[in-house]
């Protein structure tokens, strides 16, 4: 294999759990929740998507349970905090830690066995071509997924009713809700889809990246994505753009140390961080846009007059 | 942020353990750095904890706690087992150091055992592992293997222990091909599957046909084989991982250490010690050499044997240091203290080492 191909698969196989998780976090920071639970359901969606997989010799079925088992951490957020209207933040910390501690516990009996991997599609002679043909008609579903998911998380977003429902619900919600529209349950959904997402990302690192269970492996991509999604000023093709560029930059970084040239390691661990900060903010650098697209809500509860 | 996680899910995790019935029995207790599920590092300690069980079941009455971070929280998790009548506890991470001896001050009546450190006193032992000699036998195999002659070295930090490992690695490869070369990549981190993939994955696309690692994780191993390269285990045989490319595995083993300790608690003979052990103290152990034409696997096993006898040694001179300096003359042997403090690369390694 080529070795600048190999480098772009590397970066795409790195970057694509950062942008699934990121993508749900997205649309649920925009209907006003701040949902800090990412790493607890993505850690969950990867030992339920491993244990299913290597179970019934499926990966498919490995990607469901993953997305389920994201859904079923974020039911349970949505019931807190909408529900029973606990503090966001508080219950979020609490998903992760619950989702670390719980994914160790079901995975126990799983640690140490090979697992199923999500076998990259491959289109007969368009994936044949030279160079370009395994970057963009060779990797596996989940990528593609990851990106159609951007393009339909935009477009659902900005051009359509159900967006600017879940956009009003995240920028005033006593507003929406004097509009008729059911807040509670505009949040439910889209927490749900934050945890699918979220699981799938999971998923992804168990069945795909690193076809294997072991505790902890997300080891922190959670906080990155919601990290991502800040920077990214609520923005899909921003966040898409970031989550790129940081493992662009993360791979690189591994790609420059190798090459021997002396840099400090711990400086080029750091990068990835640093360099899509500064993108970030240098793209989103309009401050009235940043403001206009800052779900003007997050992080509020929000409790109907009856 | 993750810090904090960190001590919340250890403090979490320390009501798990199992508690006392029998108040006559031994109590030995563990600390953890990872999970138990790592199936690396702290999964080779379990497995020693669980040897005390197996021959010593009647007699003593084992705990752990996994998942501590190093640090200030690690001297609360010790704490807590010695608060909770340990009297024998095994804390198996470097950086439990200082907490180790800070707590050893407060229970003098507690003994206390801590791997990979160098700080002992009247009740604290040391005692370690000499894998480097599994990394010169891996290194020779490595560069028989290797087509293209280089190999690539994923690395966790640049500590003496795993700059020795380099070290031993190449001397062992150069012993076959005095022109072999390493290229390698720092992940800092002891576990992050993910990481580690990552840098395999950048090895082999830079021309690497070997990959080998100092970090905790199968997924280096699961890279080099889906990518029809050569790998090794770390910690423990992952040949389940890797069934073609698997050559063989550097393997802890602690049982007999913890199980003679625990013994020597027992009857009263403890005292504080530092051990460091080899081979042939079945403290380091090779997984079968698999995958391999006949010759290579000779090889190995003869160095291994000559190992194990004491004719010897992978620090044994001519050795020099990267800028050309003499480390040890012919048939002089680098001392323990030299090889324990070891801050820099053998002559061929075309990096530079952190500082």
């Amino acid at each position: 294999m080529d070795g600048t191909q190999a480098i772009i698969l590397t970066i795409i196989t790195a970057s694509t759990p950062l942008l699934l998780a990121a993508i749900g976090e997205l649309v649920v920071e925009r209907s006003g929740v701040l949902n800090l639970g990412v790493e607890g359901m993505m850690v969950m969606g990867a030992v339920c998507g491993f244990a299913t997989a290597y179970t019934t010799g499926s990966p498919t079925l490995g990607i469901f349970a993953g997305i389920m088992a994201g859904i079923g951490m974020a039911f349970i957020f949505a019931f807190m905090t909408q529900t029973l209207v606990s503090n966001q933040v508080a219950t979020g910390l609490a998903l992760t830690l619950l989702g670390l501690g719980l994914s160790g516990l079901i995975g126990e009996s799983f640690v140490g066995l090979p697992g199923v991997k999500l076998v990259p599609v491959s289109i007969p002679l368009l994936s044949d071509i030279p160079f370009i043909g395994r970057i963009l008609f060779g990797q596996d579903i989940l990528v593609y997924a990851s990106i159609a998911l951007v393009i339909a998380t935009t477009y659902v977003l900005f051009k359509t009713r159900v967006g600017l429902i879940i956009r009003a619900v995240g920028d005033n919600h006593h507003s929406a809700h004097s509009l008729g529209y059911n807040v509670i349950m505009v949040r439910y959904a889209c927490i749900l889809f934050g945890g699918a997402c979220a699981g799938l990302s999971g998923a992804y690192l168990s069945l795909a990246y690193t076809p294997q269970w072991i505790e902890n492996m997300t080891a922190g991509r959670g906080w990155i994505a919601l990290a991502l999604v800040v920077f990214a000023t609520w923005l899909p093709k921003r966040l898409a753009i970031g989550a790129y560029l940081f493992g662009t930059v993360w791979i690189m970084g591994l790609y420059v140390q190798a090459q021997g040239l002396g840099i400090p390691s711990q400086f080029l661990s750091s990068l990835p961080y640093l360099v899509t900060i500064i993108a970030l903010v240098i793209i989103s650098g309009n401050k009235t846009l940043t403001r206009v697209n800052t779900p003007a809500c997050i992080g509020q509860s929000f409790v109907p007059d009856r | 942020m993750k810090k904090w996680l960190g001590f919340a899910a250890a403090v979490a995790m320390s009501f798990a353990i199992t508690s006392a019935s029998a108040a006559d029995k031994l109590k030995v207790g563990f600390i953890y750095v990872g999970p138990i599920g790592d199936h690396g590092w702290s999964y080779q300690h379990e497995q020693g904890r669980l040897a005390i069980d197996a021959a010593l079941g009647d007699q003593v009455e084992t705990s752990y706690i996994e998942k501590v971070d190093e640090g200030p929280d690690a001297e609360r998790a010790i704490e807590r087992l010695a608060r909770q009548g340990a009297n024998l506890i095994f804390t198996t991470s470097f950086g439990f150091m200082e907490p180790t001896l800070k707590v050893a001050k407060r229970f003098p009546d507690v003994k206390f055992e801590h791997a990979t450190g160098y700080k002992r006193a009247d009740n604290v032992s040391t005692y370690s592992s000499r894998f480097y000699e599994g990394r010169y036998i891996i290194g020779q195999i490595a560069a028989r293997m290797s087509k293209s002659g280089v190999a690539g070295y994923i690395g966790s930090f640049p500590i003496p222990e795993v700059v020795r490992g380099i070290n031993s690695f190449m001397l062992g490869a150069q012993s076959v091909n005095p022109d072999f070369k390493l290229k390698i990549v720092w992940v800092n981190s002891w576990f992050d599957p993910g990481k580690e993939a990552d840098a395999a994955k950048v090895l082999i696309g830079q021309g690497a046909d070997i990959i080998t690692q100092h970090t905790d994780s199968t997924a280096p191993l699961q890279i080099a084989g889906e990518n029809g390269v050569y790998g090794f285990g770390q910690a423990s045989d992952m040949i389940a991982f890797a069934p073609n490319s698997q050559l063989t595995a550097i393997v802890d083993d602690w049982s007999s250490y913890y199980v003679n300790r625990t013994k020597a608690a027992l009857d009263g003979t403890w005292e504080s010690t530092d051990t460091w052990g080899g081979i042939n103290d079945k403290m380091v152990g090779m997984a079968p050499f698999t995958n391999m034409p006949d010759d290579v696997k000779a090889e190995a096993g003869k160095t291994t044997a000559k190992i194990i006898s004491g004719r010897f040694h992978p620090f044994q001179g001519p050795i020099f240091k990267q800028d050309g300096t003499e480390a040890a003359k012919e048939g002089e042997i680098i001392s323990d203290g030299e090889l324990l403090g070891m801050n820099w690369y053998v002559k061929g390694i075309d990096d530079q080492l952190p500082q």
